[in-house]
C-alpha cells in the first residue's frame, strides 16, 4: 500500500470518533471498581467503629491525603495522555496530598499525644496497608491503563506510573476505612511506600501498554 | 511557515467537525513535510533513506488513531510534529540506534521529492496480509481500488455500517501490529 492509497483509506475513516479520554479512563475505572471493593470486602471491611471515628479529623484527613492524590494524579494522567505534554508546570499537582500529609504531621506534633511517636508510626496494620493497597490497586491500574491507551503519552512509562498513583489513591481511600492507625506518620510511611510500589508496577505495565 | 500552519490548524478543525475532503487535504499537506523529516532524521543516523515511507505511514496511521488527544483550540503542529519525532525516534530504535531528533528536523522543511517506487512492498503492505480476511478486503477495496465506501458495502454485500466498522478495526490493528512487531 503506498502512501497516496493509504492517506486516502485514513479519510474514509473519518467519521469514526474515539471515546474523549477523559470518559474511557472513568468508565474502565467504573468497571475495575467492583473488582477492588470485592477484595475489599472480603479481606478487610470497615472498621467497626468507623462513626465515633469520623469525629477524628485525623481519621478524615487520610481521606483527604488519599482523595486529593487520586484527583490530581488523574488530572496529570489526562493531561500527560497528550503526544505533546509533559510533567512540566503540570507535576505540582501532585504536591497537593505531600502538602495536606505534611500539614497534619505537624498538626499531631502540637497536640498533646499519649503514645510515642515511633509507636504511632510504627502502628498496627502496616503489614496490612502494605499488601491490602497494592493488592486493590492492580484491577484499577489494568482499568486506568486500558482507558489511558485511548491517549499518545509522550514518555509511556511516566505516564504508567501516574495510572499507578491514580490507582493507588483510590485503593488507599477505601482501605482508609478498614485501618485503625489513623496518625499522620502512619500514612506518611506505610501508604507511601504501597504507592509507590504501585507507581512502579504501574511504571513497568505502562511502558509496554501505553506505547501507541 | 505560519500560514501553513495555521491552514493545517483550520484544516484539522474542518476535518474533526466531519469534512472528510479537507481531511484528504490535510494528510496530503503534511505528508510531504513528514517524510522530509523523516529522511534527514534516517541520514543523520546513518541508515538508508529509502525507508522513510515506513516512517511516514506509521505517523499517519498514528494521527489518524490519535486525533482524539488534539485539543481542537490548540495549534495543530506542535501536535502533530510531537507524535512525528515520537514516531522517528521509535523507528530509529527500533533499527538499533539510539540518536536525538531535533524539533528543528520538522519545523523548517522544504517538502521532500516524492519516493521513488521501491521493489521492497511497504510494512504497511506486509502486515495487511495478517490481517482478517474482511477486514483486509475492506481496506484493500478502499485502498487500492479506491472505491468508496458505499461501493465496497454493495461488492462485498455489507452494511456501510459493517464496512466503516471494518474499516477502522484493520487501520487499528495494522497500527497495533506495526507497533509489536
Amino acid at each position: 500500500m503506498d502512501t497516496d492509497q493509504l492517506i486516502r483509506t485514513l479519510a474514509a475513516d473519518n467519521a469514526y470518533r474515539a471515546r474523549p479520554i477523559g470518559l474511557a479512563l472513568m468508565l474502565a475505572l467504573l468497571a475495575a471498581a467492583p473488582v477492588s471493593l470485592l477484595i475489599f470486602f472480603a479481606e478487610l471491611g470497615v472498621r467497626p467503629d468507623v462513626m465515633s471515628a469520623m469525629h477524628n479529623p485525623f481519621f478524615d484527613l487520610k481521606f483527604a491525603v488519599t482523595l486529593a492524590l487520586a484527583a490530581s494524579a488523574i488530572a496529570v494522567s489526562l493531561h500527560l495522555s497528550r503526544p505533546e505534554a509533559s510533567l512540566r508546570g503540570f507535576g505540582w499537582w501532585l504536591l497537593i496530598p505531600a502538602g495536606i500529609l505534611v500539614a497534619a504531621i505537624s498538626g499531631e506534633m502540637m497536640m498533646p499525644q499519649r503514645t510515642p511517636m515511633m509507636t504511632r508510626l510504627i502502628g498496627k496494620n502496616s503489614m496490612a496497608c502494605m499488601t491490602a493497597i497494592p493488592a486493590m490497586s492492580l484491577p484499577l491500574l489494568v482499568g486506568a491503563l486500558y482507558g489511558l491507551r485511548q491517549g499518545a503519552p509522550a514518555r509511556p512509562a511516566v505516564a504508567g506510573a501516574i495510572a499507578g498513583l491514580l490507582s493507588a489513591g483510590l485503593a488507599a481511600t477505601v482501605y482508609a476505612s478498614h485501618c485503625t492507625d489513623d496518625s499522620p506518620l502512619f500514612v506518611a510511611t506505610w501508604y507511601t511506600l504501597a504507592t509507590a510500589i504501585v507507581a512502579s508496577v504501574g511504571a513497568l505495565m505502562g511502558n509496554r501498554a501505553l506505547r501507541y | 511557515m505560519r500560514e501553513r500552519e495555521d491552514e493545517w490548524t483550520g484544516l484539522m478543525r474542518s476535518a474533526i467537525s466531519g469534512d472528510d475532503a479537507a481531511y484528504h487535504r490535510l494528510l496530503k499537506a503534511i505528508t510531504p513535510v513528514l517524510r522530509a523529516a523523516a529522511r534527514r532524521g534516517l541520514a543523520r543516523a546513518g541508515q538508508p533513506v529509502d525507508q522513510s515511507e515506513d516512517i511516514v505511514q506509521d505517523i499517519l496511521l498514528a494521527v489518524h488513531l490519535k486525533r482524539q488527544t488534539w485539543d481542537t483550540s490548540a495549534a495543530f503542529a506542535p501536535w502533530l510534529f510531537a507524535i512525528a519525532r515520537n514516531k522517528l525516534i521509535d523507528a530509529l530504535r527500533r533499527r538499533g540506534k539510539r540518536i536525538f531528533v531535533n524539533i528543528d528536523d520538522f519545523a523548517e522543511t522544504l517538502p521532500g521529492e516524492t519516493p521513488e517506487p521501491t521493489a521492497s512492498p511497504s510494512e504497511v503492505s506486509a502486515q495487511l496480509q495478517a490481517l482478517p480476511a474482511r477486514q483486509r478486503e475492506v481496506l484493500q477495496s478502499i485502498a487500492v481500488d479506491s472505491a468508496s465506501i458505499k461501493d465496497t458495502a454493495a461488492k462485498f454485500s455489507m452494511t456501510e455500517g459493517a464496512v466503516r466498522v471494518a474499516l477502522h478495526r484493520g487501520l487499528a490493528s495494522l497500527t497495533a501490529k506495526l507497533r509489536d512487531r
